[in-house]
């Protein structure tokens, strides 16, 4: 049971991510590779300040603020400089290495004693119970910010940004500024989610963004697959779903492990898993066709 | 309303490729002129829109809007007088976004999107009132994804999308190319009527000679990248649709 519930906390932490990536992804129909580097940038800037004794309120904006600086380079050199999205986010997600590394001051910076986010709040006297409650309200207040965003005239703009650019510059939207709006925000939602993991973990570590971004691709891929299957077309739904596949994500993970499956296939697990939401669709295409 | 003086838009300047799409055009478009273009491929009349819309930069030249000099404003500058039908009706509107959502972009054209949903019970009533007057149905499906629609439904919708701001200018670059006869002439009726209820100035890109002939009150001919021919007022209304064809003979 305790199995699952870390399971649970973990993808609550990285749902703040999974909506950054379905912002990239699905709304402005762009790859973004920034989220390894900001994710990671999100949990060192948290390291770094709580260990100096920064209190959580002022730790919060500086971390997110720190991911959003992160998600505006990388649209500025897509934008600005007409490099593809993918390469701009490669080139920023790199240089954020060596950035974190000079914060950070060392590979790896434990939270030992220090006051986080989780230990703040008391919601019950269970310590998994009150960072679940805590992950939870937290995550809930960011679907619900995110979904009132996408139903605003700017969020349509951002929304149709991705959809028709064409369309919408004739509607009078600068799209380029809305990219770098959008990776913005991506990247700060991103990096709350290293705010999260860092302090539910213990610790930053500088390789703790490694691959994440597969983490929150598979999460928005469930998503789409659980949007598709249950005809689910409000966008607040959606955003429910996006954290929900984060959660079903590190479910099957926890699963994995569960079943002895050796630590170290992790990462490969989390890309075959990936792999089989991508495919299957699209291996059903195929049957569908055979089978008259 | 639009002045149009020495254009001229050259393609891949100084390489291999080079191509002179205007030499030297100039224009001058009245408000409330239904301008009809026509002209064989390549001779310069969606390069003059795209001049126009903002979509593409002249490589010398002027263009003025309302005396406001908009030679080097971007297209989402220049949405603020201008509305465009695309030849793609995908390109029109975002087929992700419910029809709604479309009419509330193309309500804020000419203004900034702020943070605060505008989609509320009286902004749908309007639209589906404005929905309504094209008779297809489709006033009580405004929760419906756009992408859901027709080519033709969706031409139409974007044309009524045009008059929900206050725009004065309406870019039809061959709205039509894409649709089958009938959804084409329901498609540009209803910009006719649109043209004339709003007292819009029209620029109307087109291969379709019986439209140029039915549609507008005045006809530009381009060829070669220069205005040929330039007829307005009732030598357009009694020009015979022979005499257009032989132009092309």
């Amino acid at each position: 049971m305790q199995f699952y519930l870390d399971a649970l906390q973990f993808g609550l932490c990285l749902g703040s991510m999974a909506m950054g990536i379905f912002i990239t992804m699905k709304i402005f129909n762009m790859p973004d590779i920034t989220t390894d580097g900001s994710y990671t940038l999100g949990a060192t800037v948290t390291a770094v300040l709580i260990t100096s004794h920064w209190p959580i309120y002022a730790v919060l904006p500086v971390s997110i603020s720190a991911g959003a600086a992160a998600g505006i380079c990388t649209g500025l050199i897509h934008t600005k400089l007409k490099i593809d999205a993918l390469l701009s986010g490669i080139l920023v997600m790199t240089g954020l290495y060596s950035i974190n590394l000079l914060i950070l001051g060392r590979s790896n910076v434990p939270l030992i004693n220090v006051s986080t986010i989780f230990t703040s709040v008391t919601l019950f006297t269970d310590e998994t119970y009150n960072q679940v409650a805590i992950g939870l309200i937290l995550i809930s207040l960011l679907a619900l910010l995110l979904t009132w965003l996408l139903r605003t005239d700017f969020g349509i703009a951002m929304r149709a940004t991705g959809n028709s650019p064409t369309m919408t510059r004739a509607i009078g939207v600068n799209t380029d500024r809305m990219k770098i709006t959008g990776l913005a925000i991506a990247n700060a939602f991103t990096a709350l989610s290293g705010f999260l993991a860092a302090q539910y973990q213990g610790f930053t570590d500088i390789n703790m963004g490694i691959g994440i971004v597969i983490t929150g691709l598979g999460s928005v891929l469930i998503a789409d697959a659980l949007r598709i299957w249950f005809n689910i077309t409000g966008i607040g739904k959606q955003i429910i779903l996006v954290v929900v596949g984060s959660i079903i994500f590190q479910f099957v993970l926890a699963t994995s492990l569960q079943l002895h499956v050796n630590p170290n296939m992790l990462k490969l697990i989390t890309a075959l898993f990936v792999l089989l939401i991508v495919a299957l669709p699209r291996v059903g295409k195929l049957t569908s066709l055979r089978v008259p | 309303m639009i002045d149009i003086k020495h254009i001229t838009k050259v393609f891949n300047k100084g390489k291999v490729n080079e191509v002179t799409a205007l030499r030297e055009v100039s224009l001058h478009i009245n408000k409330g002129e239904f301008v009809v273009m026509i002209g064989s491929n390549g001779s310069g009349k969606s390069t003059l829109l795209n001049m126009v819309a903002g979509s593409e930069f002249c490589s010398e030249g002027t263009i003025t809007i309302n005396n406001v000099n908009v030679t080097q404003l971007h297209d989402y500058q220049r949405s603020k007088w201008m509305a465009r039908v695309f030849q793609n009706p995908f390109n029109g509107t975002a087929p992700d976004l419910t029809i709604l959502d479309n009419f509330r972009l193309a309500a804020l054209r000419a203004q900034p999107k702020k943070l605060s949903i505008g989609t509320n019970a009286a902004f749908k009533k309007t639209v589906q009132d404005k929905i309504a007057m094209l008779g297809m149905g489709l006033e009580n499906k405004t929760n419906q994804a756009m992408g859901s629609l027709s080519g033709g439904q969706r031409q139409a919708l974007t044309l009524l999308m045009s008059v929900m701001d206050h725009t004065e200018i309406l870019l039809l670059d061959e709205p039509t190319a894409a649709l089958d006869p009938r959804s084409a002439q329901a498609v540009l009726s209803l910009a006719d009527t649109l043209v004339k209820e709003y007292n819009l100035t029209a620029l109307f890109v087109t291969h379709n000679l019986k439209d140029a002939h039915q549609y507008g009150n005045r006809l530009v001919q381009m060829q070669e990248g220069k205005v040929l021919r330039d007829i307005t007022g009732d030598v357009k209304k009694n020009m015979p649709l022979t005499t257009m064809f032989e132009w092309f003979a």
